[in-house]
């Protein structure tokens, strides 16, 4: 049974179509390697019996079709699944029962897929550590002291583990491609709207993109195209014929005009990831790429423009967490206010508060021309840097993240350190364009380093290929002693 | 007619003053479905039982816009001979309360769907224009009930998500009998593109009242106070008039008067403070980003405009033209649907001068008195029309006419039955009437010598003597002309 924590995605699929495996016995592999991995601390909630009567009902089937069949998954805890406590991760929502199922989770039930747990985030994915959960941190399985990044970071702690053969995340500022980085895995930010938002907790609504967390590029381009759709309850869903992107992978990219934006070569940027940037670039020259060096001049208000919006968005999107409806209600106070006060100083963590703070500060009457209205225009000019660049180019090529994984609690203290690492990818989220994080090497303590792909809009092909001929070239390997176990 | 001058102001012992109000009525948008889910929004449901997961703010939900929203309002927008803008944004208002499960009302704030219009007021000096600033489209919030117990307060969300229309017009009010007009014509005006009902009893049109107070012939406004959700349009009158004079009484004796919003205290015809400018809530306003901005094309205008119903100023205009109507025959018949339809029926088979007057006087009276709606009344069109025909003919006279109109009220009989049961039927037979006329004259001899010596006056006398021997049954013009021949 050992194998399947060497296999991927397609290769369990594949031996469960050729009837070489069950689901049940998939599934309880993942179960045994879950119920293993406490010191990880990457699942919330299990739902074990009912993934066990899934895959037996799904083995009892005589046809099958789908492009997930009897694959057992760990959601990220964002992702509301029908009578399966949600919590995104926060005190809050500790109770929480949906009565219905995320649109992205539904379309991956109708393509077979089968719950294994819901698993640990950030307090509603605001965090790039996994350290702002209530349900405690996620440990990266790369080292007991190392964060799996976050807000994805259970999912991508989980992914590596071997504790789920894929999954996945949602990235509003990096929160699939930055832990995908940290821990040597795939993780792919979609152009926005290709996802269906609805069902998913909000965090920033016009930045939330759900995405999947894979081993390797040929499990992301299947993933994406189980999850992705158009779905007329989200309003920004994009109305579009879905795509076979697994079927569509082509690892001849020959060619293709790849760009190198200046502003990503950051001042104090370690020479590793200079070097994997390097590393990269002479990859894609051998595949017959031209290399093209771009501007993106505006990158640098990228992260301040999205230290606004974010948190203005979530400032709104959070009040209905009020202790009225549902969820955590605190039992303090005399009256209304002081319910709402209690309930929502007791029910959120500090990162929360901060947003929630800023958010309300930036959109404060007198304040909202100077901070809103501004960031909203930079936005603009972040975007325009970006068309103006894939006039020329099919893709840009940087850094996933400023380092490798940091130690738990090295930067809980320093907002603003924390903040920084997702200095690449906030960008892209912006923009609402496509990217995905590959692995690309090791530092020099032999922690994973991921490269960017970014595309155009809707061009999630494109970088699905050149992420697939990169990864044949590049080779990484990743072998873990499973010390939590 | 003698026009009326305006004269509406407010005279101290020191000075004569000018009130100057605008007015943002809340307009519940006809619809079976909410503003952006689809739960129904059907009045007077068991608590909680039209809520969905997006009206009650479950986590991950989204809105999504239900186009015959928009549809009524763009219709409204055109009712109110304004602009239609072909693009709008929702925004979301901020703020905490129980019964708003979001924490936020999506509403339109910087870039509503309609833009600037008017509508025009029949008042006794004349018509006048009052200037629309916006409509926009927003959602309702749920109902908090405080009442049902000592120490809980409930909250009913069937309301929460239903769609309003706001429709906010400028400082161009002058008097609380404009306020009226006003809001009866906005009411009419929806009524009859069935965009809103108009019911004030069941919450689905009530306004904030902006009032302030300025010397007459001054050009600057003065500072205004918001009076909010008055939901009856004789409490905008009430409370306008109060709140006018407490400005004036603050403005004489020396004080300011602070911009803040006020209640308005039924009870004691005052209107109350309930939150200075200070405390005025912030709603950090900005566009939902769950909702892109709404484009519409001018195709969908067009397919609008080509369904709206003949409006309420046309209607009037054709009346006036067509069946030679006063200005205040056609207001007082257009001033509902179903009245104009009823009057059109009416005249279908009869004579419009009768008709109208029939309707105006004697039906109102009836409608009014019962306290009826003229959907209900107890006289058909078909048979006032009829009626109408008895006495054209000269069946009846319009005396008799009237008492056969009281039994059709109480019977809803049709009045040839009517006529017929109990006699009534016009005394048309000349060489009958000529024997009654006879014998009249012959009473009263003196008076024939002194008619035919030039006292021609007093042939008004024979024609009532006639009359009070037929019962008042005789044809009025064989009488006249069977007198006029016996007195040659």
């Amino acid at each position: 049974m050992s194998d399947l924590n060497k296999s991927s995605l397609s290769e369990i699929i594949n031996l469960i179509k050729s009837k070489k495996i069950s689901s049940l016995e998939v599934t309880n592999h993942f179960i045994n390697n879950i119920k293993k991995s406490k010191k990880l601390n990457s699942f919330i909630t299990t739902c074990f019996d009912q993934s066990i009567k899934n895959a037996k009902e799904f083995d009892s089937k005589k046809n099958f079709s789908g492009l997930l069949p009897g694959i057992p998954l760990g959601i990220k805890d964002l992702f509301c699944t029908k009578n399966i406590k949600t919590t995104a991760g926060s005190k809050i929502l500790e109770n929480f029962i949906p009565t219905y199922e995320s649109t992205v989770t539904q379309n991956l039930w109708s393509e077979g897929a089968i719950l294994l747990g819901k698993l640990n985030c950030d307090e509603f994915a605001m965090g790039s550590s996994n350290e702002t959960s209530y349900f405690g941190n996620t440990i990266n399985p790369i080292g007991k002291d190392l964060v799996p990044g976050g807000s994805s970071g259970g999912s991508a702690s989980a992914l590596a583990a071997n504790l789920t053969p894929a999954t996945v995340g949602t990235d509003t500022g990096g929160s699939i491609r930055q832990p995908a980085s940290f821990t040597g895995t795939v993780g792919l930010k979609p152009t926005y709207g290709l996802c269906s938002r609805w069902g998913i907790v909000a965090f920033a609504s016009s930045l939330d993109q759900a995405g999947p967390m894979t081993k390797n590029v040929q499990d992301c381009a299947l993933l994406l195209e189980a999850m992705s759709g158009y779905d007329q309850k989200d309003s920004t869903s994009i109305n579009k014929k879905k795509e076979s992107y697994s079927k569509n992978l082509n690892k001849n990219i020959k060619g293709l005009k790849i760009g190198i934006p200046k502003e990503y070569r950051i001042e104090n940027m370690p020479n590793e990831i200079d070097d994997l940037w390097k590393k990269g670039i002479d990859i894609l020259k051998k595949s017959g790429v031209k290399i093209v060096d771009v501007s993106l001049p505006h990158t640098k208000y990228a992260l301040p423009t999205y230290y606004i919006v974010a948190p203005a968005e979530a400032s709104s999107n959070l009040a209905r967490y009020d202790g009225v409806k549902y969820g955590y209600r605190s039992k303090k106070g005399n009256n209304l206010i002081e319910m709402y006060e209690n309930t929502r100083g007791e029910g959120f963590g500090d990162e929360v508060k901060r947003r929630v703070l800023i958010g309300t500060y930036v959109l404060s009457s007198g304040y909202y021309d100077a901070y809103y209205l501004k960031a909203q225009k930079v936005r603009k000019l972040i975007k325009n840097d970006f068309d103006h660049c894939f006039k020329n180019v099919d893709a840009i090529l940087t850094p996933s993240t400023p380092s490798s994984a940091f130690k738990i609690a090295e930067k809980t203290n320093d907002p603003i350190s924390m903040y920084l690492n997702d200095i690449f990818t906030v960008p892209v989220n912006l923009a609402g364009i496509p990217a995905i994080s590959i692995p690309a090497g090791q530092d020099k303590k032999g922690y994973p380093l991921g490269l960017q792909l970014i595309s155009n809009t809707l061009d999630e092909q494109k970088i699905l290929n050149i992420a697939f001929a990169m990864e044949k070239n590049i080779s990484f390997k990743q072998s873990l002693d499973r010390w939590w176990e | 007619m003698e026009k009326d001058k305006f004269d509406y102001y407010i005279k101290t012992e020191k000075s004569s003053w000018e009130v100057v109000i605008g007015l943002e009525v809340h307009a519940q948008v006809i619809s079976n479905s909410k503003l952006f889910s689809g739960s129904s929004t059907k009045f007077g449901s068991e608590p909680n039982s039209q809520v969905s997961l997006v009206d009650s703010a479950f986590p991950g939900m989204l809105p999504v816009i239900n186009q015959f929203c928009i549809e009524q309002a763009v219709k409204t927008g055109l009712g109110l001979n304004a602009k239609i803008n072909l693009f709008s944004v929702f925004d979301r208002k901020n703020y905490f309360y129980a019964d708003l499960p979001a924490g936020y009302q999506i509403s339109q704030y910087k870039n509503p769907i309609v833009g600037e219009g008017e509508v025009t007021l029949d008042m006794p000096y004349g018509s006048k224009k009052i200037g629309i600033e916006r409509l926009h489209l927003e959602q309702d919030a749920g109902k908090s009930i405080h009442d049902l117990s000592p120490d809980h307060t409930f909250v009913d969300l069937n309301r929460s998500g239903v769609a309003l229309m706001e429709i906010v017009s400028k400082p161009d009010l002058r008097s609380p009998s404009e306020v009226n007009s006003y809001v009866k014509k906005l009411r009419t005006i929806m009524r009859y593109l069935g965009t809103c009902d108009g019911n004030m009893q069941e919450g689905s049109l009530r306004a904030d009242v902006n009032v302030s107070v300025r010397k007459k012939g001054e050009k600057k406004f003065g500072t205004r106070c918001e009076i909010k959700n008055v939901n009856s349009i004789k409490f905008m009158e009430m409370a306008i008039d109060s709140e006018a004079k407490r400005q004036i009484e603050l403005l004489e004796s020396g004080k300011s008067i602070e911009q803040e919003t006020r209640l308005f205290d039924t009870k004691n015809n005052e209107t109350r403070s309930m939150r200075s400018k200070e405390e005025a809530h912030d709603y950090r306003y900005f566009p939902d980003p769950d909702l892109l901005p709404l484009e519409i094309k001018q195709s969908f205008i067009d397919s609008i405009k080509k369904k709206l119903p003949e409006l309420p100023d046309e209607k009037k205009d054709r009346f006036i033209k067509k069946f030679k109507l006063t200005p205040y025959e056609a207001n007082v018949l257009v001033s509902e649907v179903d009245i104009s339809k009823y009057f059109e029926d009416v005249i279908k088979n009869s004579d419009i001068k009768l008709a109208k007057n029939w309707i105006i006087v004697e039906l109102f009276a009836v409608l009014n008195k019962k306290n009826l709606n003229i959907s209900k009344s107890p006289v058909s069109p078909k048979n006032l029309a009829s009626l109408i025909n008895t006495i054209s003919s000269g069946e009846i006279s319009g005396k008799i006419a009237k008492k056969v109109f009281e039994i059709m009220v109480e019977t809803g009989d049709e009045p040839k039955k009517i006529i017929k049961e109990k006699g009534l039927k016009q005394q048309s037979d000349p060489k009958e009437l000529e024997k009654i006329i006879v014998k009249v004259l012959e009473k009263n001899l003196d008076k024939v010598s002194e008619y035919k010596s030039g006292k021609v006056k007093l042939f008004g006398f024979f024609v009532g003597e006639v009359m009070k021997a037929t019962s008042g049954k005789g044809n009025p013009k064989l009488v006249n002309d069977i007198l006029k021949e016996k007195l040659k």
